[in-house]
């Protein structure tokens, strides 16, 4: 497996269950260390993760606007800029257990864009949120890209939303299935016989997983 | 007379700080089962140092680090859940201990170390005692965002750049510490109670951390003067007493919620 993030663009990681996504993620974060191969990270690199989940307890008092700044600097004040384009203001106050799961992943999602990071890694960031919110997302990672001109690299199951917005798609299915714009994966017969075809925007994710096709690419387990 | 009581009175005042300081991320973390064990297995420090002859504050503070390192390595390498592990730990060192402690070549009464025994106190507790709140108050204004990130999530503190293997495993050691110096004072069973019954009072008329904090290090030292107050009046054990006061500001404090 083998590809670079550059810096100000978009990447995102799509594969089924099991195909390694995570584990991407985590190798890119230096949560885990490669066990063979190599990773070069440019140096003293900022990143803004967005979690999947927080796991966030009650029993730790904190308002949305401490949580934020516990993302920043020392008494670094909070941009109110991203605080009003993410929509987080109306919840600036409340205690963090109190919010909604898109209220929290969009507080998630400010605290890493308020680092104003070279490198912005969101994990499943469309978990839970309605479709309007998604088209509303990705306009936002687009902006967030342009005004930060930081890479951009996540993961997701959808298809046909963050294709519209991504410069890159990886596939991955335990190593990389395709890659290249959304346009070329899309059409790429790998993808296909991963993915099946689908014509509508909203087709229900299905998963056609053939074992016996995919052995063909090398050595790889399937759970 | 009165330098003795001073001594004691000092050495549990800052016994109280230690443990609001410590006790807050106790509840946190969610870690007061792993508080209980460490107290559980300090009491195999005190049955090797009476069976070897030598100062037993020593081995329990011996131990008390190797539990607290063991535990927090084994956490990540096992497929026992924390709860099995801890179980497991506490209760047969406590065993392991009776058995040794009956080898005692000298006559001990085990209620001491099970329920403090806060006359033992004495100015070398006093200096102990200092030197580790100094150190733990310099660890916490270093690491407390640190710790504060880690609390919340750990792999978001990492992705954000801090130290978490190492900072939590301090923060371990430190708690190992606590509960090791406190033994004197509260005992090997109360110790878990006085170092969250503060932190969850104070938590009902906190809004942030600090608050908490705060309130943890004003109620843990209500508790132990006021139950050093109560044993000196009333002739109760003062372990108890102070776990008593303790509990007593818990349940005063109920009424006090806000979110």
């Amino acid at each position: 497996m083998d590809f670079t993030l550059h810096k100000g663009e978009i990447l995102t990681l799509i594969g089924p269950n099991g195909a390694g996504k995570t584990t991407l993620l985590k190798l890119v974060l230096g949560l885990l260390q490669p066990t063979d191969g190599r990773l070069w990270r440019k140096p003293s690199m900022t990143i803004g993760y967005m979690p999947q989940k927080l796991h966030h307890d009650p029993s730790l008092p904190l308002t949305t606007a401490r949580f934020l700044q516990l993302g920043l600097k020392p008494k670094q004040p909070l941009d109110p800029y991203w605080i009003e384009k993410i929509g987080v203001t109306a919840y600036l106050q409340q205690p963090l257990h109190s919010l909604s799961g898109g209220q929290l992943q969009r507080a998630m999602l400010c605290r890493a864009v308020m680092r104003q990071p070279d490198l912005l890694v969101l994990d499943e960031p469309l978990q839970g949120v309605d479709v309007q919110g998604q088209a509303h997302l990705y306009r936002l990672l687009v902006e967030i890209r342009e005004t930060l001109g930081c890479a951009i690299l996540m993961v997701s199951h959808d298809l046909h939303l963050v294709m519209a917005q991504t410069d890159r798609v990886v596939c991955l299915n335990g190593h990389i299935c395709c890659s290249g714009t959304p346009q070329s994966v899309r059409e790429h017969p790998e993808y296909l016989r991963l993915f099946g075809e689908q014509d509508t925007v909203f087709a229900i994710y299905a998963h056609h997983h053939d074992p016996d096709r995919c052995a063909s690419h090398g050595t790889h387990s399937h759970d | 007379m009165t330098e003795i009581v001073l001594v004691i009175t000092a050495t549990g005042l800052m016994v109280a700080l230690l443990s609001a300081l410590l006790g807050v991320f106790v509840i946190w973390q969610k870690q007061s089962y792993f508080g209980a064990t460490l107290a559980h297995t300090a009491l195999l420090g005190v049955a090797l140092g009476l069976l070897l002859q030598v100062d037993w504050q020593w081995l329990v503070i011996a131990t008390a680090l190797f539990t607290g390192w063991a535990v927090h390595t084994l956490l990540h390498r096992t497929r026992l859940s924390a709860d099995t592990l801890l179980g497991m730990l506490a209760h047969s060192t406590l065993a392991v201990a009776l058995v040794l402690l009956s080898y005692s070549p000298v006559q001990v009464d085990i209620n001491s170390f099970l329920f403090g025994d806060i006359l033992s106190v004495g100015p070398s507790d006093l200096l102990l005692t200092a030197l580790l709140l100094l150190f733990s108050l310099l660890f916490m204004q270093r690491h407390w965002r640190h710790l504060l990130n880690i609390t919340l999530n750990e792999e978001l503190a990492f992705a954000e750049g801090v130290a978490v293997a190492r900072v939590r495993l301090q923060l371990i050691l430190l708690l190992s510490l606590v509960i090791a110096l406190s033994i004197k004072v509260v005992g090997v069973l109360l110790i878990t109670s006085l170092l969250i019954l503060p932190p969850a009072a104070a938590r009902h008329f906190s809004r942030t951390p600090e608050q908490m904090l705060l309130g943890s290090l004003v109620l843990a030292s209500i508790s132990v003067l006021g139950g050093l107050a109560l044993s000196w009046q009333l002739d109760w054990p003062a372990g108890p007493a102070i776990v008593v006061v303790a509990t007593a500001l818990f349940l005063i404090a109920l009424p006090f919620r806000r979110a």
